[in-house]
């Protein structure tokens, strides 16, 4: 009889499911985890650092390629900060467009999570129709902001443009006839805000669709009930947060515990898991879709009957408009001063947190006085879900770790930052 | 009670039945693939895809060499030299943009005063060999002249809102 030992497996980082560029070293009892090292750092673009030679308006692009698949939150979570320093406040409607433009954000993530957390655990279907929901979401950051994931929208003192009227349209080509075209038209003859509307009314329907693919499905509860138990104490030890602490059972989201924005004037619920397994935090991320549905729908209906600015007078702050820079001396000044050296933040520090799809997403600023950050430093949510990877795989078969993975929702673009 | 129920609704496979009625009906329904490079999804007017430099209507070129783009990029992408020409006026003698370290934020855009640098809904440039990317002033410009209707179109749509 040969002794059996334990070998060590290299998992990733070109592995389909490692989700990016993370570096697992497994070691292995035959086809038992004994213990998983991950590596992480091979994203590392040095956000931080980078941030801390530019004016502050000019690191808000980079926040969007931090979780580079909920950008907008990522930016929230800055352009806070900055407005907590400042001590201003965006005008009620750029927060109603931020709320809303953060919980379209949400969808966008859970659907991306939710596709190819289903593909790695062997539903292909899944991703498909994901990926067509994220179609539409990614038009309207595109109205809105002008790309279709990194948006720059959100500036210290509101957002940079009103929510446009129309939508563009599709044309006539080899491919569509007339009939087609207005067929696919009939969304977007109204404004973003009927075109968004129109999403909300499907999207229940779509997952519906989803949890009749995954809910009850046979192979999907083998692969996932029961994997990666966090009971509710250790998450808290392990400083989980959003989605992976909820779905252990404990009720925390920063949007009802210390609300920013117009959230406190929302209604809308938390929904929390029992069990603490990957499959109750598929549960929770699925109900938070059907929430976020809910609070679209309730800022749509504000913001249809509440024009107003998206962005404060203050042109100490924010540009003045292009038609005023071009005629008025001083707004041409305010201009030039903004775009080269930009503001200047009282020195001190300031914290804040957002409920970013994937858990708290922080920002630690602490500023001397200048025009630049004296030192930036992002708490991504993902970092501490990562940590446990060890804690929460040992045990498991090798096919597990791909599950767990899917189900701490990982980008590394916010990991290694 | 619960567990006969749903040791028989196991056995009969019902909740992949349904499933697969799910995709069933997806199978036979219209498609919403488009046929990529005949048919496009719609721009909006404010996307920001390739630069150009554009002209006036009597053809003088836009940009004043204010550097405001220069000094705004978060990419430090924009490279900008400037002279003065034999009519007294200021114009550049270099302005490069390097695609590879763009990041397409807009704020070239955004900064200019006098709309000469814009993004166009040009998003399937490509380049075949090294310094393809590295966009010239002539590059740029041409870029201009060829999309300058469907340039103007847009940042007129846009106008309200800037």
């Amino acid at each position: 009889m040969a002794e059996l030992h334990n070998y060590t497996l290299n998992f990733g980082p070109q592995h389909p499911a490692a989700h990016g560029v993370l570096r697992l070293i497994l070691e292995m009892d035959g086809e038992v985890i004994v213990r998983a090292d991950p590596h992480v750092g091979l994203l590392h673009r040095a956000t931080e650092k980078l941030a801390e030679f530019k004016p502050y308006n000019q690191s808000i692009p980079y926040m969007d390629r931090l979780d580079y698949v909920s950008m907008m939150c990522n930016e929230h979570g800055y352009v806070l900060a900055l407005e907590k320093m400042l001590g201003v406040e965006a005008p009620i409607r750029a927060q109603y467009i931020r709320v809303m433009f953060d919980e379209i954000t949400r969808i966008l993530n859970h659907l991306m999570w939710l596709g190819t957390h289903a593909l790695d655990v062997g539903a292909m279907t899944m991703f498909l129709y994901c990926f067509r929901e994220r179609e539409d979401l990614m038009d309207m950051y595109e109205a809105v902001s002008g790309a279709r994931m990194h948006a720059a929208y959100y500036r210290p003192g509101g957002v940079y443009r009103d929510l446009p009227d129309q939508m563009p349209q599709y044309t006539l080509s080899k491919w569509k006839n007339e009939g087609d075209v207005k067929r696919l038209n009939e969304n977007r003859q109204g404004s973003l805000l009927d075109f968004i509307e129109d999403f909300t009314n499907r999207f229940p329907g779509y997952v519906d669709e989803y949890e009749t693919l995954l809910t009850e499905n046979r192979i999907w509860r083998q692969r996932t009930v029961g994997i990666g138990v966090v009971t509710p104490e250790r998450a808290q030890q392990l400083g989980f947060t959003g989605p992976m602490l909820r779905g252990s059972g404990i009720e925390w989201d920063l949007r009802k515990k210390q609300p920013y924005e117009v959230y406190d004037k929302i209604d809308f619920d938390i929904p929390v898991g029992v069990n603490g397994d990957c499959y109750d935090r598929y549960l929770v991320r699925v109900e938070e879709m059907r929430q976020s549905n809910r609070i679209i729908k309730q800022c749509i209906d504000w913001l249809r009957k509440n024009p107003g600015p998206v962005m404060l007078e203050d042109h100490k702050l924010a540009p003045p408009k292009r038609e005023e820079m071009k005629g008025d001396m001083e707004a041409l000044i305010h201009h030039f001063k903004l775009f080269t050296e930009g503001y200047t933040l009282p020195a001190g520090e300031v914290y804040t947190a957002v409920e970013h799809p994937k858990g708290e997403f922080g920002i630690y600023l602490v500023s001397d006085g200048a025009n630049k950050p004296y030192r930036l430093k992002i708490r991504a949510p993902g970092f501490p879900h990562l940590a446990s990877m060890d804690e929460m795989t040992r045990g498991h078969m090798l096919a597990d770790v791909v599950a767990v993975i899917g189900t701490m929702d990982i980008v590394f673009g916010e990991i290694d930052r | 009670m619960n567990s006969i129920v749903r040791y028989f609704k196991g056995l009969m496979l019902l909740e992949l039945i349904r499933g697969l009625r799910l995709t069933g009906r997806y199978l036979f329904s219209r498609k919403v693939t488009l046929q990529y490079p005949e048919d496009k999804t719609p721009i909006s007017n404010r996307f920001r895809g390739l630069h150009a430099l554009r002209r006036y209507p009597n053809g003088e070129e836009r940009c004043i060499a204010c550097k405001l783009c220069e000094a705004v990029c978060p990419a430090l992408a924009i490279t900008i030299e400037s002279e003065m020409r034999e009519d007294g006026t200021r114009r550049t003698t270099r302005y490069d943009i390097d695609l590879t370290k763009c990041i397409f934020c807009g704020y070239c855009e955004e900064s200019c005063p006098v709309d000469s640098i814009v993004e166009t809904h040009v998003f399937e440039y490509h380049g075949e060999e090294r310094g393809d990317l590295y966009m010239t002033k002539e590059k740029l410009l041409a870029v201009g002249d060829k999309y300058e209707k469907q340039i103007a179109a847009a940042r007129k749509q846009d106008s309200a809102y800037r």
